[in-house]
């Protein structure tokens, strides 16, 4: 019975604890996910408004007329066709109540209260749902956009860099999406194509946007923009197999210049550290490559770049590992690379029985990626 | 056996008896072709279901008691929800619903059985084997991990390899036959074999509900069995309907199955607004209030239902216009329904009210049903359902519907009939305890979960991350889930022992007006002795009182 305002109440209250990761919905850091939040509230005031009405009249009926209640005042007769009390008694019964068959006016009157409801609500649904419809201009110089290709996979995310500012960027990474913030007034839009490469999945990011799906054999469109630096966090959200509960989404929203240095860094192939030249050798000798690629390597050749794992170029630019279910840092790097099963049972990578001479080799390339 | 056949107003109580099984013994109830047997044998299966779906409901919430908890892990978890959904909609909720129609509706409108007692058995049988063939899938190493409306191509070979996806799909295809076969039975009695003075518009209101109930599921199950097969041709003999990779459409499912789907919800709520629409006259001891518009707004649930599919779909990147088509067509969908409220509430107002267990289960129905029908309202706004979709506040929208409405409604019918069913009372005792425990329990399961659904988390995952502070609720729900429980076992207990010892019933107990209970408790294989002459709604508010008939004030 508690209902929608004690419900309402009680959100407040989960909104505001503190030091964790907030994924709430109604805490829109993006003027898309903001006008969803207005509507909501909207919505849950007239619907709040309804349960009060109905369920107030519901439990009056239920007390008030309850069998053995003190007779009252005779209920006013709403019809003056219906028939009177019917006096009647038959053997071993109490006399039955008035009964009232219908009447056209009250029904009409019930019928047109929640048209007149349905009618506002599909103004401003309307409304909002322009309000925050996905565009798609084609990038050029001083939109300060970014457009970038999301390509749901089981089950991690890839990110292809496709525009910024209207110069094409061509690079790929994964797991952790970097945006630009606004600043001065100035937005710094970001233009989201979605792919997917084998079930559906969907992006979900509560604070910037409302979700949508990642269909394979379908292109789909998101748009958002926020003026909050900040990391926010989502997951998959449309069942896709095994790990669905480990596709977890990762956006960093930073200052522009911090994000314009990032977008250069993460541009440039990987560098060749002297130090773990043998390393390299052994790395590229796996059978990591085949999945995996790391630019500027001899393994990357465009027959390779079809990328059927995450993009390994700058892989310790990135903070967590497998789809940001993990902290990424020597130990864990070590561990998913000697047995992924154990981190994430069922993810397409599997354990290759790597010598712990061959494991130390890889990682310690792997940590020169950064 | 031949009770069926015959026509003639000249009981022969024993025709059974002569030619067929000895009444009562296995065989006889195994080769039953009597509705009420059937109705029965319908109910006691859903009831099985419903504890194996109960069961596979416990063991998840458990799982979600604390994060990354390690109870029931991945794809075993990913099974347990796409059985439990399976389970409680095709093997629970409509068989239930069709077991009552079946004891009911020919009782209602004074008939001797279905129009066709063989394939009402098929059914049944069908129904049954349906639900065995998606369960043997445990028995080949896992349930399907679909999820229950499996979005394709999760369903291809490529992604799920074992023969779980395909006995689960050959299940529901056997049970979809059996479910249409339902419907076709339904429509043919009720509009060929009402009793004399019967009209289509003065039959009892639970008849009319399952008329259109039956109308659905003859619209809806059959492209579910398209898609179904569609699924096994793909599978099995290379075909590509939804492999997107080789030019089938992923999308084309999601339409497939919610062009079932949404009616489906329909087909779980149209029968149960009949039996409220039965019980809370009988118990407010007034006419059912606007009958003609109760009537029509059942038909136009009825028809605006197979338009508003796409509300499911929001997020899959629709036009901004078919997004604004879907919120209307949903929104309109929620007026005959309110009309349906206010028509209930305006029949107990001025009534005498008693709160016996059927009408106990009513006021169940009526104070959850509404709240499930106004998140309904909120999810119909589309952008809002950018958010909320997938989420928990949509598992929990829709178990309020199912729950709240379609469960609680169902137990108002089972305690007001059975009674006529066993000729025995359930004991209200007990019945009290289930409520109370079943009306906490739920409101304890599912009210976090709106909560949890709007601070994000996605359903259908088997575990969640400790910083997104989603223990709390989840706790609850679990807390809640553990109330629940028992509530079931108090019901299954009290129709066990009503069974044999409950307080005898005579043949109208509640002192209701249709005709079911013109006829003994439990009713003979041949329903009544006489086919009764009806005039009005209410045939027995006429008989009581013949000074003051009903239908001096019936118009149609």
């Amino acid at each position: 019975m508690s209902g929608v305002i004690l419900m309402r109440s009680m959100l407040l209250l989960a909104v505001g604890e503190s030091a964790r990761q907030n994924v709430s919905i109604f805490d829109p850091a993006s003027p898309q996910a903001e006008s969803i939040r207005n509507l909501g509230i909207l919505v849950l005031a007239i619907t709040g408004g309804i349960f009060l009405v109905v369920e107030g009249i519901l439990f009056y009926t239920m007390f008030r007329f309850r069998r053995g209640a003190p007779p009252g005042p005779l209920v006013p007769n709403p019809d003056p066709k219906v028939p009177p009390p019917v006096t009647v008694e038959p053997a071993g019964t109490s006399p039955e109540p008035p009964q009232v068959y219908g009447s056209k006016p009250i029904e009409i009157a019930w019928t047109a209260a929640p048209t007149l409801v349905v009618l506002i609500l599909l103004l401003v649904i309307t409304r909002t749902l322009w309000e925050i419809a996905p565009d798609r201009p084609e990038p050029h110089e001083g939109d300060n956009a970014l457009f970038v290709t999301v390509i749901g996979r089981q089950w991690w995310w890839e990110y292809r860099y496709d525009h910024y500012n209207g110069r094409p960027l061509g690079f790929t990474t994964a797991n952790e999406l970097h945006i630009p913030v606004g600043r001065d007034g100035k937005d710094y839009p970001v233009y989201l194509t979605l792919q997917s490469a084998d079930v559906c999945h969907s992006f979900w990011v509560p604070r910037l946007a409302g979700k949508t799906d990642l269909i394979p054999g379908r292109t789909n469109h998101m748009t958002f923009h926020t003026a909050t630096a900040g990391l926010y966090v989502g997951q998959c959200a449309e069942y896709c197999g095994t790990q669905h509960a480990k596709m977890l989404l990762r956006v960093n929203a930073q200052p522009s210049e911090e994000f314009e240095s990032w977008l250069r860094h993460e541009e440039q192939p990987a560098t060749d550290v002297e130090t773990v030249r043998e390393d390299k050798h052994v790395f590229l000798k796996q059978s990591c490559v085949n999945c995996h690629l790391v630019r500027g390597t001899e393994k990357d050749t465009p027959a390779r770049r079809r990328e059927y794992a995450p993009d390994l170029t700058h892989l310790m630019s990135r903070k967590t590992l497998a789809s940001g279910i993990i902290v990424n840092d020597v130990k864990t790097l070590r561990d998913w690379v000697r047995d992924p099963q154990n981190i994430k049972a069922g993810c397409l990578m599997p354990a290759f029985g790597l010598s712990d001479r061959e494991l130390d080799s890889v990682v310690r390339y792997l940590l020169t990626l950064r | 056996m031949a009770v069926a056949e015959q026509t003639t107003s000249e009981p022969k109580p024993d025709a059974a008896a002569e030619h067929g099984p000895e009444p009562g013994s296995l065989l006889d109830w195994l080769t039953t072709v009597d509705h009420k047997k059937l109705g029965l044998l319908y109910i006691f299966l859903s009831l099985f279901f419903l504890v194996v779906g109960g069961i596979e409901a416990l063991l998840m919430r458990w799982q979600l008691m604390w994060p990354d908890y390690d109870f029931v892990t991945r794809d075993r978890f990913n099974a347990l929800f796409t059985m439990h959904g399976t389970t409680m909609v095709f093997f629970v909720g409509m068989p239930i619903l069709i077991g009552l129609g079946n004891y009911f509706v020919p009782l209602m409108i004074g008939a001797r059985d279905m129009a066709f007692p063989r394939l009402n058995a098929f059914g049944l049988w069908a129904t049954l084997f349906g639900g065995f063939l998606v369960y043997f899938s445990f028995a080949t190493g896992g349930a399907p991990a679909l999820g229950w409306f499996a979005y394709a191509p999760l369903t291809e070979k490529t992604f799920s390899r074992g023969p779980a996806t395909d006995l689960w799909a050959l299940g529901l295809i056997v049970s979809g036959a059996g479910t249409i076969a339902g419907g076709v039975n339904f429509i043919a009695t009720i509009l060929g074999m009402r009793a004399p003075g019967m009209t289509l518009f003065k039959v009892p209101f639970f008849v009319w509900t399952m008329l259109w109930t039956s109308f659905l599921i003859l619209v809806a199950i059959p492209p579910l069995t398209a898609g179904l097969i569609m699924i096994l041709l793909d599978r099995n003999l290379g075909a590509h309907f939804f492999d997107a990779q080789n030019g089938g459409s992923a999308i084309m499912w999601q339409h497939m199955f919610w062009f079932f789907g949404h009616p489906e919800v329909y087909i779980l709520i149209l029968p149960v607004f009949g039996m409220v629409s039965e019980i809370i006259p009988v118990f407010s001891r007034k006419v059912l209030f606007g009958y003609e518009f109760m009537a029509a707004a059942t038909m136009g649930i009825a028809f605006v239902s197979l338009g508003v599919w796409a509300h499911h779909m929001f997020t899959v990147g629709m036009t901004r216009t078919q997004d604004l088509f879907f919120v209307a067509s949903t929104l309109i969908i929620s007026i005959p329904t309110g009309i349906k409220f206010f028509n209930w509430l305006a029949t107990m107002y001025g009534g005498r009210l008693r709160f016996e267990s059927p009408m106990l289960f009513c006021f169940g129905f009526l104070s959850m049903f509404l709240i499930g029908g106004l998140t309904g309202i909120m999810l119909a706004a589309a952008p809002f359902t950018f958010q909320l979709s997938d989420t928990y506040f949509v598992v929990a929208h829709f178990h309020w519907v199912l729950i709240g409405g379609t469960l609680f409604g169902t137990f108002a019918g089972i305690y007001y009939w059975y009674p006529k069913m066993t000729g025995r009372m359930l004991d209200e005792r007990l019945a009290k305890w289930q409520f109370w425990l079943l009306y906490i329990g739920f409101m304890l399961t599912f009210g976090p979960m709106h909560i949890s659904g709007m601070l994000g988390m996605a359903r259908r995952i088997y575990t969640y991350e400790a910083d997104r502070g989603w223990m709390f609720w989840n706790q609850l729900t679990t807390v809640g889930a553990l109330i629940q429980a028992p509530s079931f076992a108090i019901f299954i207990w009290n129709v066990i022992v009503s069974w044999r010892k409950g307080k005898p019933a005579g043949d109208n107990p509640w002192d209701a007006w249709t005709l079911e209970w013109a006829t003994a408790s439990p009713p003979p294989s041949y329903n009544f002795e006489e086919v009764p002459v009806v005039h009005s709604r209410r045939p027995l508010w006429d008989l009581k009182h013949p000074d003051d008939p009903d239908w001096k004030y019936e118009h149609e």
